[in-house]
């Protein structure tokens, strides 16, 4: 076994750790309270390329691997999770997808833009009554010709607002259950496209998650991604992506915590002696340090199998559920060692507290992670 | 046009340098090595000489031992188009004089019309392999330039240098030696494409034989390294704020003598 980044992985993931900390630190704060979309940081990433990092060149990506791709999404989580939901979402959900699935034209048309961060995608196959459920879908979409008509609701969509395109999950055959499902892309401004609310969040806050909603909206034929059937296994395997990244992104938050709390250890006096030399919060630093190491190891496991084109899904879930509880821990800690000015927004560790939340939640609950751990290990569906 | 960046490699800035165990050098051990952060600036001000007349080449190269091809790979990350590698041990002593002399050998090689510097390397802030490269190149030189424009026809570059209280401006014939002062620019990060297109590009190495140099000791030898002294204690000036001002103001003016 060997545990070693190769020079241009490490590049990058310097790169990441400079630019997030010279050009998103400063703003991240202000970002979160003002609940404001960070435009000019976003472009930034695109034009470094980090909204596109395992596309290829010929697509408008950098041309790099997954674990670049983990290594970079952690090094900007660190900062701010915001960024690096928008950027997950982009590269996971949306680049990748059509990657895999599209067309020539397809690609062309909606994934070169997206891969070089001119534009930005979005993934919508949550509805308000199929969150886990995810195959219970009532967007439908009705062949009419040379177009699809398509009418429902789409809840919880990152980038929904800013997205230029989006990957949209409906039901083409009802009666086929999951098996009906199709995946389109749709640009934004088709008629009966409308994105009637974003929402106020408790984290992620300078990431806009929208609702959608279809009124007769009609997609043309040649913009369905794979063929009619295939949107709920697209769907999936996306996620299994996707959740790589969230991975990702919480040990990225829960890293940044912690480092806040070591720095805040060596300062922070009580009886006399920096709080770091008493037992007490010794304790909580190494079990911190200690669990996102080993959720770094899952992480990196994840996305080497990826890359490598190895079958990767239970290590993904793996990998987003230890991930994932383990920064909702220690950013819980975090505060604790920071005591009363842990509570105060100035210290910014009660924003990764809120922010390490939704990643036991989107992209797979921790309690779906838990199942499809469990129905490999049993070998049921 | 051709232009050479000459850069070096030195511990991160952020480093907590130690001195090694024979007082005459750093220890190594745990340091995170960057180009130095002048030879940024003038890496930069080269793509963008480059960028602005639409053609040209970019070369860079270093003197140093085989991790300064890290240093390398990062210019060429930033956009670079080859790199020349100066590593032989024969250098492993090299003084200020030495490297200037191998410097001014391969730049000869290459036949530049503009060579750009850092004003100085940030490790050992000697700031002297420039005018000396210059000087074997019988080439002239401006340091320390805030601003540059080449001429369209390159057969000169107008400078612009830092001086007490303004710019001092120069109409320099090409080829010349330029070292870079901050505020030249503002260095660009490397992309992700850069990144991964750097392993494509030639990295050359060149051996002292290479370039007829013999192994000449060097001139200059450190004697010893030493520490700075401790700083001594502050002193906290405790009683009445009023009295405590008082004091302040008297021990400012007459023990510190700085106001």
């Amino acid at each position: 076994m060997k545990l070693e980044l190769t020079e241009e992985q490490q590049m990058i993931q310097a790169l990441a750790r400079e630019f997030a900390e010279k050009e998103v630190q400063p703003v991240a704060g202000r970002l979160d309270q003002e609940a404001r979309f960070p435009h000019e940081t976003v472009k930034r990433m695109g034009e470094l390329g980090f909204l596109g990092i395992a596309v290829p060149e010929a697509y408008g990506g950098a041309g790099a691997d997954p674990v670049a791709y983990v290594l970079a999404l952690e090094e900007i989580a660190k900062v701010c999770a915001s960024h690096a939901v928008i950027m997950s979402v982009n590269n996971s959900l949306y680049c990748d997808p059509v990657l895999k699935y599209g067309t020539e034209d397809q690609r062309r048309k909606f994934l070169t833009p997206f891969a070089s961060g001119q534009k930005i995608g979005c993934f919508a196959l949550t509805e308000p009554q199929a969150g886990s459920d995810a195959s219970n879908q009532h967007t439908l979409a009705v062949p009419d010709g040379s177009r699809y008509v398509l009418n429902g609701r789409k809840a919880f969509v990152t980038n929904g607002r800013e997205a230029a395109a989006a990957l949209v999950v409906a039901q083409t055959d009802a009666a086929k259950g999951r098996h009906g499902i199709s995946a389109f892309l749709v640009e934004k401004g088709t008629p009966g496209f409308l994105v009637p609310k974003v929402e106020d969040k408790l984290g992620i806050r300078a990431s806009d998650t929208a609702e959608f909603v279809f009124e007769d909206c009609r997609v043309p034929a040649e913009n369905r991604l794979g063929s009619e059937g295939m949107g709920f296994k697209i769907a999936m395997s996306s996620l299994d992506g996707g959740r790589i990244g969230i991975a990702a992104q919480a040990l990225g938050i829960a890293a940044g915590a912690f480092e806040r709390s070591v720095a805040y250890a060596k300062e922070r006096k009580a009886f006399g002696v920096p709080i770091g030399q008493h037992q007490m919060v010794q304790w909580m630093l190494a079990d911190m340090a200690t669990a996102i190491d080993a959720a770094r190891l899952l992480v990196w496991r994840a996305a080497t199998l990826k890359g490598a084109g190895q079958p990767f899904g239970v290590e993904a879930s793996m990998a987003k559920l230890f991930a994932s509880e383990m920064a909702m821990k220690v950013t819980t800690d975090a505060i604790q060692v920071h005591g009363g000015y842990g509570y105060i927004k100035e210290f910014q560790v009660e924003r990764y507290f809120r922010d390490a939340k939704i990643t036991q939640i989107y992209e797979g609950t921790s309690q779906i992670q838990k199942l499809v751990i469990a129905r490999h290990l049993l070998g049921t569906q | 046009m051709k232009i050479v960046v000459a850069v070096k490699q030195v511990p991160d800035t952020a480093t907590q340098v130690k001195i090694g165990a024979d007082s005459k050098g750093i220890d190594p051990a745990g340091i995170t090595w960057i180009v130095s952060p002048y030879d940024e600036f003038a890496v930069e001000e080269a793509l963008r000489v480059k960028e602005k007349r639409g053609d040209g080449e970019v070369v860079v190269v270093t003197l140093g031992p085989e991790r300064a091809k890290e240093a390398l790979r990062t210019c060429l990350a930033m956009g670079a188009d080859r790199a020349i590698h100066l590593n032989d041990p024969a250098w492993e002593a090299a003084d200020s004089l030495a490297v200037s002399r191998a410097l001014a050998a391969v730049i000869r090689q290459e036949g530049p019309q503009l060579v750009f510097f850092g004003r100085q390397a940030i490790d050992d802030d000697m700031g002297a392999v420039s005018t000396q490269v210059a000087e074997f190149l019988g080439w002239p030189c401006a340091s320390w330039i805030m601003e540059e424009t080449v001429a369209a026809d390159a057969s000169s570059v107008r400078v612009a240098r830092q001086v007490e209280g303004g710019l001092e401006i120069f109409d320099i014939p090409l080829p010349c030696v330029l070292s870079a002062q901050k505020g030249l620019n503002e260095p660009r990060y490397p992309t992700l494409k850069g990144i991964m297109g750097a392993k494509k590009k030639e990295i050359r190495d060149v051996k002292a034989a290479d370039l007829g140099l013999g192994a000449d000791g060097p001139r200059l030898s450190v004697v010893a390294l030493e520490g700075l002294p401790p700083r001594p204690p502050g002193r906290i000036l405790s009683g009445e704020p009023a009295a405590a001002a008082k004091e302040l103001v008297r021990s400012l003016r007459e023990d510190a003598k700085a106001i």
